[in-house]
């Protein structure tokens, strides 16, 4: 394939869709890029899962306070008006309905809206982290993703074949090629790259693309 | 009243074989690293405690914390959502290996339970793990229209947190983000034993900021310059 986004631009893409006013968690590690391409004049808030929210970028190095982490276990700041609580306040947070966007990335997207992103299977070591609690109570559960594997097999399937992390959970996947929203268990087309075809990009695609009115190019800068 | 213990040695010496130990912390941001390794020093000289059940969020890093405990092999089975750092080779060699349990708990449900296992509440319901392999063979139900997954509650025999400020009555502050599990985990446990950078005279700790109140606090020691496991790591320690 020649064209396809960066991960910085599926990153940019999907902040784009960050309301000002939101709460908002980001996922460790890709996920976390999505902070770096806020429009300007939108106020966000970021929740991690550790206990805080509101906070800040990475401070210089030499100045980390290493109980100041995210859940990534990366050193952070805090921004005016950031706060400290508890776990099970955090996870209040999460599966009470409070946070407005969670972003997560994926290893497989079902059509049913359900989510594989913790577990390649047997031979390692499981290790669920909050994967199985974000995607649960968020209003939006975003996935930023390669529309494909590495070595090209389709990421967005009928039914996911490794151990799911949540049943019907996605609502809008943003990938490599596309944005497309989970609606009554199909695929919705919302936006896809002018250089690919709807047949070569549903070539991509294990389940069916269905298209409700105007498909939008995808347009996203250099970043 | 006076819940201050004189050293590490002291405040750890009643913890015995085949306990549940909870041990606050996310990575290392809130670990206790005094009052783990003065239990890793115990085992060392004594051989107990030995076959313990530790709950924290991970598996340790490197070689010291929990991961000292484990390298040591005092611990039987991790209770743990992320079992995974930066240099996971204690755990993983040895859970490869089966030498060690591991019960895998969704984060948020990891806290749930031991903040039921120190409210008194034996069972919950929660959304999270529906339809996964971590709900197999739990009780589901639906309430409004929706599946929840049974989880029960949490609790064990001692808690190590790492606090800011304690007083003699047992009440807690925190540095930070190191509160994470640590204040549940007091509720949880039969005895809980704080470290505290500072002990401060009753009173001196404002009421309205006390995070921990003393009722679930039962020992705690003073550490003046507590170490920090990342830069421990930073710096290359060895357990």
């Amino acid at each position: 394939m020649s064209v396809k986004l960066t991960n910085a631009q599926i990153a940019w893409r999907a902040a784009q869709d960050i309301p000002d006013g939101a709460y908002v968690n980001l996922g460790i590690g890709f996920p976390e890029m999505v902070a770096k391409f806020k429009p300007e004049g939108r106020e966000v808030i970021y929740h991690t899962e550790n206990g805080i929210l509101d906070f800040g970028e990475a401070p210089p190095v030499g100045a980390e306070d290493w109980d100041l982490i995210n859940a990534g276990k990366k050193a952070v700041t805090l921004n005016p008006g950031a706060s400290f609580f508890h776990h099970a306040d955090s996870f209040a947070m999460v599966r009470g309905g409070h946070l407005d966007v969670a972003i997560l990335g994926a290893y497989e997207i079902a059509e049913n809206g359900d989510l594989a992103n913790w577990s390649t299977g047997p031979g390692s070591v499981p290790a669920v982290g909050g994967a199985m609690d974000l995607v649960h109570g968020a209003r939006r559960v975003c996935v930023i993703t390669d529309h494909t594997t590495k070595d090209g097999r389709p990421k967005l399937l009928k039914r996911c074949r490794l151990p799911l992390t949540g049943v019907g959970c996605v609502t809008t996947v943003y990938t490599s090629l596309a944005v497309i929203d989970i609606v009554a268990s199909r695929f919705v087309l919302r936006e896809k790259l002018a250089g690919i075809s709807f047949d070569e990009l549903q070539a991509l695609t294990e389940a069916e693309l269905v298209v409700e009115g105007a498909v939008k190019d995808l347009i996203v800068p250099e970043v | 009243m006076n819940k201050i213990s004189p050293n590490l040695e002291d405040a750890v010496a009643d913890i015995r074989d085949g306990m549940v130990v909870m041990i606050g912390g996310f990575g290392g941001s809130g670990a206790p690293i005094e009052l783990i390794h003065a239990l890793v020093e115990r085992y060392r000289k004594t051989g107990s405690p030995n076959a313990l059940t530790v709950v924290n969020n991970n598996a340790g890093n490197g070689a010291i914390g929990i991961a000292a405990m484990i390298y040591a092999g005092m611990v039987a089975r991790m209770i743990c959502s992320f079992p995974r750092s930066s240099d996971p080779k204690a755990f993983t060699d040895k859970y490869l290996a089966g030498e060690i349990g591991l019960e895998l708990v969704p984060q948020g449900t990891l806290a749930e339970r031991i903040r039921a296992g120190g409210a008194g509440i034996p069972a919950f319901y929660t959304p999270t793990s529906y339809g996964t392999q971590v709900a197999e063979g739990k009780p589901v139900a639906e309430f409004d229209g929706r599946k929840y997954v049974q989880e029960r509650w949490l609790k064990a025999d001692v808690a190590l947190v790492k606090a800011e400020l304690a007083d003699r009555k047992g009440n807690l502050t925190y540095h930070m983000a190191a509160r994470n599990f640590s204040p549940l985990m007091a509720t949880a446990a039969a005895t809980t034993i704080a470290q505290a950078r500072q002990i401060v005279e009753p009173g001196e700790i404002d009421p309205e900021h006390v995070i921990t109140p003393g009722i679930f606090v039962d020992r705690i020691v003073e550490v003046p310059d507590p170490k920090q496991e990342e830069a421990l790591l930073r710096e290359g320690a060895q357990g």
